[in-house]
């Protein structure tokens, strides 16, 4: 403030508008929290806000048959919680979201370093466009779509049976765990389209990492006598990190919420998002519910600790 | 904001204890309210919206000044969730709901002598167990159907006689395994199904009923459906993606709803459906009034109305079920023909164990059944293959 009153005099400007101008220029932090208080109005109660009220739920429980909730306070739903079946939904979630971020870089990280390093002009625009495109139409179309494609009498099926391969599917599809009667049936049909529908998070933060990377250092490496695979271990993957990173953050996060997929495509083994939708939505198990909800934002919290270690953020 | 809605919570509490020691029923009908809000499934209500033929509530409107209003609820436990939140008059709730919302004191009982067409409910629902407690009645019987045995008729030339092309692997008419084939359905109440399978297979369990089981009879039935699970590539909880499956999915057998098979038949595909030597489990829904209704005078309305007027027969044309005043079937109150009734299975009334919500408390003594809230979770736990 003191800074300011040394500041030369400058003429008054003309006008309500010119008064009020000059007034927030005199007073810079009115201006600021002019700016910054309705977006941290809605940051903090009606993001935040209805956050705590869903973690208030989680201590509270439920009278098991009439259905009416009790509000006093209690770990009884975390308890719950810890049953084997529901253990098998946290695990179930935890390693398919983990098993499509890692799938979904592999795909990805190609793509993006072509677009970033060799797509030019038309190409460039041909590539943004067929990557964004599936984004423009409806979630949900796009999943009834899979599940027609996947289904024994779709055409992934047909496909292998008119090329002479159907055993091979078959064989496939025997194996435990990941097989099922047919692809739209199997854990491998919720992670075909899990790994489709949230791929797009997956190729734009890479590409936009990789297009900060100059040529000059992978040059560099290759002049100094790396070979590709050094190169690309020692220079391009360390520096494109925090894009792999910020994407799978995205890919993670969403498959671990996803409640749509696995209702449509799979085994009907129960996911994290399915089982908060089934026991507050049909249920009435308000509580419980919260308490599965605190799941995934815990993990995601330590999460993202690990990727702050790994110095994904340092470049931000 | 939590403190003043513990206060209120508590004072809710308070006015429930008031309202059981009074128990108040009515005891006559006044002026309408000229509103009456009701939890229904979906196509229970019908006012000409859906198809101009189908309107059982124009009239009512008309007579009785009640505007209707409707919400729709996909499950059982979403009407208890819906009742328990309050604002509404009626629900019509099966019989695994009915229960629940009596133990949890979400309706009050109704006094018959209000309604003049009681006595032609059909004697077999007139003191039903799924909402007559002590004697006393929470509601009046709205409509009731069977969970038929849906096939596939280029598989299965002849219809199938026993539920255990669901349950066991086998081979089908056809010459192929029913594993991947076949569905069962996505809610916990289908361990009953189990039950009463083993009921008719392993009479050693001493089973009486799907919906009473002991630890050891319940166990029994989880094992079943252990090895289904080997069976079913996808349970069906929405009725459209089912219809989708045995287009498209090659499923040939299944538990499912009149409505499904009815569906399935109109768009030409090759289905037919039946009921087993073991019988079948069902579902009766009953209209239940809320304890706090702010409308009860047009809720015994709409009551009266349900019994006499063409709602019983032209809602069982359109939802495949039947209805609960036999005369419906025959005196032509509507579209209601007496081949309809028995296509939709109003013969086989004693086949049918219908929907009620398991207790611990039940006729094998107290604290001896398994109750429902572990059927929801162990469900769950078969479901992930455990």
């Amino acid at each position: 403030m003191t800074a300011l009153a040394e500041t030369p005099p400058r003429p008054a400007r003309e006008g309500p508008g010119g008064r009020l101008s000059d007034a927030l220029w005199r007073r810079p932090r009115v201006l600021l929290a002019l700016l910054l208080g309705p977006p941290l109005l809605w940051l903090g109660v009606v993001y935040l806000g209805s956050l705590f009220a869903l973690l208030a739920q989680s201590f509270f429980s439920i009278d098991e048959f009439s259905g009416r909730i009790d509000r006093t306070l209690t770990l009884r739903t975390y308890g719950e919680l810890l049953r084997p079946a529901n253990l098998d939904i946290i695990w179930r979630t935890v390693a398919m979201a983990a098993a499509v971020t890692v799938a979904s870089v592999a795909i990805a990280f190609p793509i993006a370093y072509y677009a970033a390093r060799y797509a030019r002009g038309r190409w460039k625009a041909v590539f943004y466009l067929g990557i964004m495109l599936p984004l423009w139409s409806s979630y949900l179309v796009k999943v009834y779509a899979w599940k027609l494609i996947l289904a024994k009498e779709g055409i992934v099926g047909w496909g292998f049976e008119s090329v002479g391969l159907g055993w091979l599917l078959n064989a496939f599809l025997a194996v435990p765990g990941i097989g099922g009667n047919s692809l739209s049936v199997s854990p491998t049909g919720t992670f075909l389209v899990f790994v489709y529908v949230w791929l797009p998070f997956m190729i734009l933060p890479i590409q936009a990492a990789l297009e900060r990377v100059p040529p000059s250092l992978v040059e560099a490496a290759g002049d100094l006598g790396a070979t590709p695979a050094q190169t690309f271990r020692t220079v391009l993957w360390p520096l494109a990190l925090p894009g792999v990173v910020a994407g799978s953050i995205f890919t993670f996060s969403l498959t671990l919420g996803d409640y749509i997929i696995p209702q449509i495509i799979g085994t009907s083994a129960r996911f994290i998002g399915l089982a908060v939708y089934q026991y507050q939505g049909t249920a009435g198990n308000i509580p419980l519910a919260a308490a599965f909800a605190v799941v995934p934002i815990l993990i995601m919290g330590v999460y993202l600790y690990v990727a702050r270690r790994m110095g994904a953020f340092d470049a931000l | 904001m939590t403190m003043l809605k513990r206060g209120a919570s508590a004072l809710a509490c308070l006015s429930m204890l008031a309202a059981t020691a009074a128990q108040a029923q009515m005891t006559e009908i006044g002026e309408g309210e000229g509103a009456l809000s009701i939890v229904a499934w979906a196509g229970y209500v019908e006012r000409g919206e859906t198809d101009p033929a189908f309107d059982w509530v124009t009239e009512f409107e008309e007579k009785t000044g009640c505007m209707v209003t409707v919400k729709t609820a996909n499950t059982s436990d979403e009407m208890v969730a819906l009742m328990n939140e309050g604002g509404f008059d009626l629900v019509t709730a099966s019989g695994d709901a009915s229960l629940r919302l009596i133990a949890g004191e979400r309706v009050q009982p109704i006094n018959t002598d209000l309604i003049p067409s009681w006595d032609q409910i059909d004697p077999r629902l007139q003191d039903a167990p799924w909402y007559t407690v002590d004697g006393v009645h929470y509601g009046v019987p709205y409509m009731w159907g069977p969970n038929v045995l849906m096939y596939n008729t280029e598989v299965f030339q002849e219809p199938p006689t026993s539920w255990n092309v669901v349950f066991e692997e086998q081979q089908l008419p056809d010459g192929q395994s029913n594993a991947g084939r076949v569905q069962a359905y996505d809610g916990p109440i289908h361990i009953a199904d189990a039950a009463q399978y083993l009921m008719h297979h392993q009479p050693e369990l001493g089973i009486t009923s799907p919906y009473e089981l002991n630890e050891e009879q319940y166990n029994a039935a989880l094992e079943l459906l252990r090895g289904q699970r080997q069976l079913v590539g996808r349970y069906w909880h929405d009725a459209f993606i089912q219809i989708d499956d045995f287009k498209n999915e090659g499923v040939v057998a299944s538990g499912s709803w009149p409505f499904q098979v009815n569906l399935l038949k109109a768009g030409g595909a090759p289905v037919a459906s039946t009921i087993p030597e073991e019988g079948a489990t069902g579902w009766a829904d009953t209209t239940m009034l809320h304890v706090d209704s702010e409308h009860p005078n047009c809720a015994y309305m709409w009551f009266e109305h349900q019994l006499s007027s063409n709602l019983q027969s032209d809602l069982a044309v359109w939802f495949g079920a039947n209805p609960s005043v036999p005369a419906a079937c025959t005196d032509g109150r509507g579209m209601l023909t007496p081949e309809i009734c028995t296509q939709n299975g109003f013969d086989d009334f004693d086949k049918i164990r219908f929907w009620q919500t398991p207790v611990a408390d039940c006729s094998q003594g107290e604290d001896a059944c398994v109750p429902y809230y572990r059927w929801v979770s162990d469900y769950i736990g078969v479901i992930g293959g455990r």
